[in-house]
């Protein structure tokens, strides 16, 4: 079985300053991990491999240093990781990274389960899965919590809901985004770490992967980011002291103050 | 403090780091209180490929050496000083057959060692025979194909827990040290069996056990080394053992230390956070220096030992006796720093002071320690003239 995982580089920490001109997050001088939803994707395709035997790709999408994110997964585990990086891409919002993936995936070719985090801590947007899905024109299912089983070419997922879990059957090749309950990802180990420590990492550019100039960066995305705030918190309200009976006459009385009844 | 590590001495202090911090720190309370025995972290560890990290490539292992052993150890005791003995006794018990074991011996144990398959331990010490290891009373009779042991051994880190046990026995009682000799017994012999379980002041994530031999035949196959050499590989063995407890001593004092300057820097009195005192600053100054001298000694014994110098036994006792001294001394003022917080169970210290006072016990007590050295001193003043 080939597997593919999609990684992203975040930063490793939640004390994030945000870029005031462009609205997006500075991420110069912040410390940099593997997006923790991510881990998951990573320690599913390796249970996976473990299960039928194959080999796993780590991919991602980033500036030179996003290497240190794949090295880690290397370590874990998979057996080849390629950067797509390029000048072109920056300030790619989730339809450019999206496509720019699939671009890349399509050069790479020959998978049959494409897995990925349910979303990037940083952005929270959680659509560069399923937009890559689109864009390959494969199923997707997202927020899965169990895969489970793989036979004849179509796989059998549980899909976390707020109110339980979908049973779904989906023919493969597919693309799933794991929720954190589907396992724990283990920590690396020794010769894991020797091997991505000397491992060589492929990289692939705009040109390599034939982008479409219009469809990549600033100018293939077509989100524009007009502010970026923190919505006020909700005020602490007023507590009414007194009996229950006494209570519910103030309520009343500032409830049709506020005209709300 | 750059000790000028290999790139792949850096990954095995980062890797320990990782496991102590993800995987240890979030249960070492637990299993302080409960004191039952860590498998889950011994799985861990094993996975990380830590547990074959000082045994040759060949047998599987990872091929390093004390330093390493050493840099583990120390990485892992920074969170807690008795989880990780279940890699620490390993070494131990499986230093004898590393040291003086057959290629078959080797092949046999070391393979399942390396995966993680099973843990190790050494049987020396029994009720009657601690520091005088020349009042051994257990017994090891030939009879034919086999050896029959009979008598008990005490304290015995990852005892019940382990496969692997090398003990020593009496082989020629008449001769005293010389009529000893080394073993090696598989759980399971008939005729072995495992005495109470210690229940103890700390380390308590650390399996001690009482070793029953009643009849157990073994193949003499497991004799390791010559009929006769029992002491001198029981000697070896701890000539090499040493810088690993006082990497296990140096780990909890220096996780001790991190502690009371965390702590020093957060809790005010007087309307200033303490450690602006001049009474809290000179406390972790010698705290500091001592850890770091404790470090310094570890890794340069380390590093004579893999360099396969012959003249260790005196550093090696050194560095034992000076980092479990330095650790009781580290925890016990990490307490004070804490104050009244220190003493209870809720914060770190408490445990860490604990646990750091069987490293000044175990392995040879401190008292050993200073014999050994002062007679490897007078050994050589002899020798000059």
């Amino acid at each position: 079985m080939n597997i593919i995982v999609l990684i992203k580089q975040v930063p490793a920490t939640t004390n994030v300053k945000i870029d005031d001109k462009t609205g997006t997050l500075k991420r110069e001088g912040v410390e940099a991990q593997v997006n923790p939803f991510d881990l998951y994707a990573v320690e599913e395709a390796i249970r996976l491999k473990e299960k039928f035997t194959g080999k796993i790709t780590v991919l991602t999408m980033g500036p030179p240093q996003a290497d240190r994110a794949l090295r880690e997964t290397l370590a874990m585990g998979c057996d080849d990781a390629v950067l797509v990086s390029d000048r072109a891409f920056a300030g790619s919002d989730t339809w450019a990274t999206s496509y720019t993936l699939a671009q890349s995936i399509k050069k790479l070719g020959n998978y049959d389960v494409i897995l990925c985090g349910k979303q990037a801590i940083d952005g929270d947007t959680a659509q560069v899965g399923p937009g890559v899905a689109e864009m390959l024109n494969i199923p997707h299912v997202a927020y899965v919590k169990k895969i489970e089983k793989i036979e004849n070419n179509s796989a059998v997922v549980e899909r976390f809901m707020e109110d339980g879990y979908d049973v779904v059957e989906t023919p493969l090749p597919c693309l799933f985004t794991v929720v954190k309950e589907i396992n724990t990802p283990r920590l690396p180990s020794l010769r894991g770490m020797m091997f991505s420590k000397k491992a060589e990492i492929k990289h692939l550019n705009a040109e390599q992967i034939e982008a479409d100039a219009t469809k990549i960066g600033v100018c293939g995305s077509p989100t524009t980011v007009m502010k970026v705030f923190t919505p006020p918190q909700r005020q602490g309200g007023e507590r009414i002291a007194g009996e229950p009976q006494e209570q519910a006459c103030k309520l009343v009385g500032k409830l049709k103050e506020i005209k709300i009844i | 403090m750059e000790y000028f590590f290999t790139d792949e001495q850096k990954m095995i202090v980062e890797l320990a780091k990782k496991i102590a911090q993800e995987k240890i720190k979030p249960v070492r309370q637990q299993y302080d209180e409960s004191g039952e025995f860590p498998w889950e972290i011994v799985k861990e560890l094993a996975q990380a490929d830590l547990m074959g990290l000082y045994i040759p490539q060949q047998y599987g292992g990872f091929g390093g050496g004390v330093v390493e052993l050493c840099l583990a150890v120390e990485e892992l005791c920074k969170v807690d000083g008795g989880i990780s003995l279940s890699l620490a006794a390993t070494a131990l018990g499986t230093f004898p057959i590393l040291l003086f074991g057959t290629d078959e011996q080797k092949n046999k144990y070391l393979t399942r060692i390396t995966k993680g398959e099973c843990l190790a331990a050494f049987g020396l010490t029994e009720p009657e025979a601690g520091s005088d290891a020349g009042a051994t009373k257990t017994t090891a009779v030939k009879d034919g194909d086999h050896y029959v042991l009979n008598g008990t051994k005490c304290f015995i880190t990852n005892g019940g827990v382990a496969e692997i046990y090398t003990v020593i026995a009496m082989t020629d009682k008449a001769k005293g040290s010389r009529g000893a000799s080394a073993f090696i017994v598989e759980k399971g012999t008939p005729g072995f069996t495992f005495g109470k379980k210690e229940d103890k002041m700390g380390i308590r994530a650390s399996a001690t056990c009482e070793l029953i031999f009643q009849d157990c035949r073994i193949p003499k196959e497991n004799l390791l080394g010559r009929e006769g050499a029992g002491f001198i590989v029981a000697m070896k063995t701890l000539d090499q053992s040493r810088p690993g407890v006082a990497a296990q001593a140096l780990g909890i004092a220096a996780g001790a230390l991190d502690e009371a300057v965390e702590y020093s820097k957060t809790r005010k009195q007087f309307g200033h956070p303490i450690s602006g005192f001049q009474a809290i600053q000179h406390m972790l100054a010698d705290m500091a220096t001592q850890v770091e001298a404790a470090r310094a000694l570890i890794y340069l014994t380390a590093r004579a030992i893999d360099n396969k110098e012959k003249d260790i036994s005196g550093i090696s006792a050194m560095c034992k006796l000076f980092a479990s001294d330095t650790a009781m001394k580290v925890t016990t003022d990490a307490v004070q720093i804490f104050g009244g917080y220190g003493y209870m169970k809720e914060y770190p210290v408490e445990k860490m002071m604990r646990d750091a006072k069987i490293t000044q016990i175990y392995e040879g007590t401190n008292q050993i320690q200073r014999n050994v050295i002062a007679l490897d001193l007078i050994k050589k003043s002899a020798k000059k003239k």
